[in-house]
């Protein structure tokens, strides 16, 4: 299931999680951010929880994760291993190329 | 097993094509490729589409168009081709590996924004260089930005973007716009505007820090060359058709455009059919391509009937 990532939750949920986090930060005023949405959200329904944790950050409400990440773009996906930034892509792209960038970092 | 139709992109020509041949129970696949939705997904309200007196968000119209081709039975792939091979029938389209064979191919792949095409810019995208102005102009609240191009998309995005920056530059090569007056006229009106004429950029500075730090202009009379200081860069310098797959496959015009026979979808090989911005360089618009996306449609059933 997708998450909800938000200034608040962020340093617990994100940052110190015990699997790997992807972020997806959008907002919705970016086109490619909604086309991305449902794919993001497949992919939440597909990998095991227990993997890896998948959510997304809305940068409009939640703009203090984007600014401390230095996200000038969005989409921009950050995959967080134990608190560090293991993976940056940013821009649409298929359900493939995403998974793709962030399978090998499913544990 | 053959599928009667294949149809590659996801734009409004290809859903139209989609919606048109799965309506016509011809179980269409189509490959929604590397950038699901199209160049509609990097806009924002689309005013000017027929039935939509009060506008619709680009993204939300392509969503739309999924559903309802969904809803006739398109079968959807979430993938991009990689290879074609139309030198017989059944054609072959392979996707990850997996051939896929279609009696007729329709194209919609559409085109994409051009780039400046430097090493430097592309290290530095999503770093301070954007090709969306909508989505990335909120990052540069109060900073500055250039905006490289000078038709109306780039006075559009430069006049956009002052919603957020202080300052927007215009870069453009040439000493005159192309942009229509009305756009020129807005551009020239708006104090956080200003334009740099005949330069252009070869580098985009900031990949050792990670983010845009300027730019280095080259002049066009004097051949000179100096650095300018931006946190940000946006271009809209026009599209190019993607089409990359196609060359050596399809004839296609001086401009990588896929020639297609006027008045028709169809392109020199018969049974595939060009639909959209891949073959339209003049009017370039979502109802243009959702007509020839319905053309492609038509010819294909046509196609098929006759030779079957």
């Amino acid at each position: 299931m997708e998450m909800i990532f938000t200034d608040e939750n962020f340093d617990a949920e994100v940052l110190k999680s015990s699997v790997p986090v992807l972020v997806d930060f959008w907002a919705p005023w970016c086109g490619p951010c909604i086309t991305m949405g449902p794919i993001v959200e497949e992919i939440a329904d597909e990998v095991a929880p227990e993997t890896m944790k998948i959510g997304k950050c809305n940068v409009d409400e939640s703009g203090k994760a984007a600014q401390q990440y230095n996200i000038l773009s969005i989409p921009t996906f950050l995959v967080f291993k134990k608190g560090v930034v293991v993976e940056q892509v940013s821009g649409s792209m298929s359900k493939e190329a995403l998974m793709e960038r962030i399978k090998k970092h499913v544990e | 097993m053959s599928n009667k139709i294949i149809i590659i992109g996801s734009g409004p020509a290809g859903w139209t094509a989609a919606i048109y041949a799965s309506r016509a129970l011809l179980s269409p696949v189509l490959f929604e490729g590397a950038e699901p939705g199209g160049q509609l997904t990097t806009t924002t309200e689309v005013e000017n589409f027929p039935g939509f007196p009060e506008g619709v968000m680009g993204p939300e119209l392509m969503k739309k168009c999924k559903e309802q081709a969904k809803k006739f039975g398109t079968e959807i792939i979430s993938e991009f081709v990689e290879v074609v091979d139309f030198s017989s029938r059944p054609f072959k389209v392979t996707s990850k590996g997996k051939v896929y064979e279609a009696e007729t191919v329709i194209i919609s792949t559409g085109a994409s924004a051009r780039r400046l095409g430097l090493p430097s810019e592309k290290a530095l995208y999503g770093h301070g260089v954007s090709a969306c102005a909508t989505c990335d102009g909120f990052f540069f609240k109060g900073k500055k930005v250039i905006v490289v191009g000078g038709g109306d998309a780039a006075m559009e995005e430069a006049d956009f973007l002052t919603r957020f920056a202080n300052e927007v530059t215009i870069v453009h090569r040439g000493s005159a716009f192309r942009a229509s007056k009305i756009m020129q006229d807005r551009v020239t009106q708006n104090k956080k505007i200003n334009v740099v004429w005949n330069s252009e950029v070869v580098e985009v500075l900031g990949a050792d820090v990670g983010r845009v730090t300027g730019v280095k202009l080259k002049d066009a009379t004097t051949g000179e060359i100096r650095e300018m200081q931006t946190d940000g860069m946006f271009t809209a310098i026009g599209h190019e058709p993607n089409t990359a797959l196609f060359k050596g496959v399809l004839d296609l015009d001086e401009r990588n455009y896929i020639k297609t026979i006027p008045g028709t979808s169809q392109t020199n090989i018969p049974g595939v059919f060009a639909a959209g911005d891949v073959q339209d360089a003049k009017y370039r618009q979502a109802i243009t391509a959702a007509g020839s996306g319905c053309m492609a449609a038509l010819e294909a059933e046509r196609f098929l009937a006759k030779n079957e």
